[in-house]
């Protein structure tokens, strides 16, 4: 079974240096851990004020690499915005991303929910990121909130079709989330991996025994993290081929549904 | 051979009931990464009848006892760090005398105290004395006081570290949370000082940084309390280092700067 990483980027990151942060980079990093396909968002673009002028470079990169997948951003604050949901879909998008905050929007404000509904209606996941970096080392002028759990728990109960996508998340915000969420609102809300613990503490052991493998997928945050973190994790783990061919590959096709 | 120079575990009088699946999920991980070595320490009570890092001398002699025990229960691959609160100096002191005597190979020091201060220098002139290494826990950058804590940053260590020049410190913990650039900026011409490569952090280039800073001779590997991101950060020098330098971090930096015959084929 291919091993999908659904949550990389591409290009600069604005607060510190970086490396390996081009698309060959990327591609040498896919080589070293063995990763055949990456879900790619344009990084500095998340931090433009327009975001979607990242993606048509996105989209001419992914074109050219058949490994990639263009993941574009989509501001629902700016005008034309259904346009760019369309285009991502036009583009054979596996999901798009808006991380609110990080365009000063309210998580799960208006502009969110139609976004939500937007996406539900189009069959597009929406891919949110809990934080980028840990809150202890950020650069002193970012100072974007992380996304809390009560505006995931929002945005899913805002739309009955809408299916979520959130990255870097740890063991207590997936908890929050899922355990306050309906099973037919947590059914629609995936979680990738990278940011949640392995052994001696084990979260990750807990959460797929508590809330089921088939919520989980495979992602790495990389360049930002090292890749090599969300293999190590599911590396530790004693679970059986199956659960772990579902979060490295076949949840992300149930996503796409 | 892979020596974790930074591991810990748990014990009854800690307000973790689940400390026995802790500790065993330690070791078992540890058989697959392949640690030969978890030198470990334990912070007294981890809170349950005194602060973790500010622990009453009753506590950290339990904690020191707990970690004997466990250190003798499995002699092939647990090592002690005798953890100590330096506001008692005269229990400190004799703390460090009892279990390096019983066996540990290093002294822990959490965020009882700064680094830079006074109080610490009877601590590391014991571990001239002893010949043992100081693992310092550390705040990468500490910008304000955090709760709970009095903890310590590079600039502080080195401080400590300038005055007692025969004495190894570790700095703990490179990807522990905060600004390591600024700690490895610190540490770069300090030459007793070691940049412990655990935390959760796994920030792309931090590896890089840490080359740069120290070179390889000064790396020690370990985990803290993520095990999964400090075999990541195993995993990806082993691509980036030649086989005597991953050798170096993996464990032979930490057999120069322990005791002789601390580890199992020294």
């Amino acid at each position: 079974m291919p091993r999908v990483d659904c949550n990389a980027f591409v290009g600069a990151y604005p607060w510190r240096k970086v490396p390996g942060t081009s698309p060959e980079a990327l591609l040498k990093a896919l080589g070293r851990t063995k990763i055949d396909t990456a879900w790619v968002t344009h990084l500095p673009g998340l931090f433009w004020r327009d975001p979607t002028e990242g993606n048509a470079w996105l989209y001419e990169t992914t074109r050219t690499e058949k490994r990639f997948k263009p993941v574009p951003i989509v501001h629902p604050a700016l005008p034309q915005w259904e346009q760019v949901l369309a285009d991502a879909a036009n583009a054979g998008a596996p999901a798009v991303r808006c991380d609110p905050q990080y365009v000063g929007l309210d998580p799960a404000g208006g502009e969110m929910r139609a976004l939500a509904a937007a996406c539900g209606a189009a069959r597009m996941p929406l891919m949110l990121a809990v934080r980028l970096e840990d809150g202890r080392q950020r650069h002193p002028n970012d100072r974007v909130n992380e996304l809390p759990a009560a505006a995931v728990r929002a945005l899913i109960r805002s739309d009955r079709e809408v299916r979520l996508l959130v990255t870097h998340a740890d063991r207590s915000v997936i908890e929050e989330v899922h355990f306050g969420s309906t099973p037919d609102e947590a059914r629609r809300i995936w979680w990738d991996i990278s940011w949640i613990w392995g052994p001696p503490e084990d979260h990750l052991a807990l959460l797929l025994d508590t809330i089921g493998a088939e919520r989980f997928v495979f992602g790495t945050g990389q360049p930002l993290r090292l890749p090599e973190t969300s293999v190590a994790k599911l590396d530790l783990l004693d679970i059986k081929r199956e659960a772990r061919e579902a979060i490295e590959s076949k949840n992300l096709q149930e996503l796409m549904a | 051979m892979l020596i974790d120079v930074h591991a810990h575990f748990y014990h009854a009088r800690t307000p973790r009931a689940d400390w026995r699946e802790r500790n065993d999920s330690r070791l078992t991980a540890g058989e697959k990464i392949g640690i030969t070595a978890h030198v470990a320490s334990i912070l007294g009570s981890f809170g349950f009848s005194s602060p973790t890092y500010f622990p009453s001398p009753r506590d950290v002699t339990a904690g020191n006892d707990a970690l004997l025990a466990l250190q003798r229960a499995h002699p092939d691959r647990i090592r002690g760090y005798v953890c100590v609160n330096p506001n008692y100096t005269a229990h400190a002191r004799a703390e460090i005398v009892r279990c390096l005597d019983a066996g540990m190979i290093g002294i822990k020091l959490a965020a009882s105290r700064r680094a830079d201060d006074p109080l610490l220098d009877p601590i590391a002139v014991l571990a001239r004395e002893r010949r043992v290494p100081v693992l310092q826990h550390i705040w990468q950058h500490r910008r304000h006081d955090w709760p709970g804590q009095e903890a310590s940053d590079a600039v502080e260590l080195c401080a400590l570290a300038r005055r007692h020049p025969e004495v190894a410190f570790i700095l703990a913990h490179i990807g522990g949370g905060g600004d390591w650039q600024h700690s490895l900026h610190a540490v770069r011409d300090v030459a007793n000082v070691y940049v412990d490569l655990s935390g959760s952090g796994v920030d792309g280039g931090m590896l890089e940084a840490c080359i740069e800073s120290v070179g390889v001779r000064r790396l020690l590997w370990g985990s803290d309390i993520t095990m999964d991101t400090g075999w990541a950060k195993l995993r990806y020098l082993e691509t980036v280092l030649s086989e005597q330098d991953a050798a170096l971090v993996r464990w032979k930096n930490a057999a120069r700067i322990f005791p002789p015959n601390a580890f199992p084929t020294d």
